[in-house]
């Protein structure tokens, strides 16, 4: 029993920290991966370098100060926060599901990076836009894996268990990335975030629930039952929306 | 004729622009949404049912997923 409950709450945090992580690096990655191969990978690499440094600083002045509100506090912030993050992502993945909005696609975002660099002419000496449009793509998409690990892992007080998580996830990304050379287009990334939708959701409401002294439960193992219930939500409502979509219609008149 | 703002308050603001476009972007209903449960559950509580909040806490942010999946349809059929 009491693995069983340790369990449900480790699980739901590593999934969605690594999974949140995971598709934010591809984002991140499509970027670097366009100025690198259109602008050369010394100035890519110096933006990724200056970006990485500058989320370090924000861990780092932001890490110790969470940890010194009160736990309630905490868990009702995070849980709010995580609640509308959560559900931000759950509806583009039930729109982009049922046809509402298009797909996430990077090979989209690649070529039109490629297509917005090389109008920018080529710089002599430091490539500032090269340098720029990398440390944008990856300190924005960091900040957000910034804020998940950093909240998901203070309020579960695995703090270290996430920020590790996240590291693996990056390593991962990074791998597949370099194997692949160009695009991450082939990683199935709406189903990602549809899984990261349901995983903050679910911790969003727990967390949220816990600072208002809410008693779940079954205590954590209420989590696994918040996971299947947003879960089975999701499928519904993809299915509802799929009724109305556009691509239904176009598919019955043709 | 405009002033050239110093660099702590193009952070300040910088930072400020990121929390708003997380929190709010296109989807305020979802801020107004959370800050609702909260209120409701907080008075769940208070009034001491605590099965009823166990229950609404997952119940409302379904509605308010559902409502905004639904806005963003109509919206979407709209254009």
């Amino acid at each position: 029993m009491f693995l069983a409950t340790v369990s449900s709450g480790v699980l739901v945090l590593v999934g969605a920290v690594f999974l949140a992580c995971a598709v934010e690096m591809v984002e991140a990655l499509t970027i670097v991966f366009a100025v690198g191969h259109t602008r050369g990978w010394k100035s890519a690499f110096e933006g990724v370098f200056v970006a990485l440094v500058a989320l370090v600083a924000l861990v780092a002045v932001f890490g110790p100060a969470l940890v010194q509100i009160p736990l309630s506090t905490l868990r009702l912030i995070v849980g709010g926060v995580l609640l509308i993050f959560g559900m931000q992502w759950l509806r583009k993945a039930v729109l982009r599901s049922s046809g509402f909005k298009a797909k996430h696609d990077e090979d989209a975002i690649y070529e039109e990076t490629v297509a917005e660099l090389r109008a920018s002419g080529q710089s002599i000496g430091r490539d500032r836009v090269a340098f720029v449009m990398a440390f944008k793509g990856v300190f924005l998409e960091g900040l957000e894996v910034v804020v998940t690990v950093l909240t998901l892992g203070t309020s579960a007080h695995r703090l270290g268990l996430a920020a590790t998580t996240a590291g693996i996830a990056l390593l991962l990304v990074v791998i597949i990335g370099a194997i692949v050379s160009k695009q991450l287009s082939s990683i199935p990334e709406n189903a990602m975030k549809m899984s990261v939708g349901i995983l903050l959701v679910s911790y969003g409401t727990f967390w949220a629930g816990e600072g208002l002294k809410v008693s779940w439960p079954g205590n954590d193992a209420f989590l696994a039952f918040l996971v299947v219930i947003y879960t089975l939500v999701t499928w519904g409502l993809v299915a509802l929306a799929k009724f109305e979509s556009p691509k239904k219609k176009v598919a019955a008149h043709s | 004729m405009s002033k050239k703002q110093t660099l702590p308050i193009r952070l300040l603001k910088g930072f400020g622009m990121f929390w708003w476009d997380f929190l709010v972007g296109d989807t305020p209903e979802l801020l107004i949404a959370v800050l609702l449960i909260i209120g409701v559950i907080t008075g769940l509580r208070g009034a001491g049912f605590n099965t009823a909040a166990v229950v609404a806490l997952p119940v409302l942010a379904v509605l308010a997923l559902g409502v905004s999946v639904r806005r963003a349809i109509n919206s979407s059929k709209k254009k």
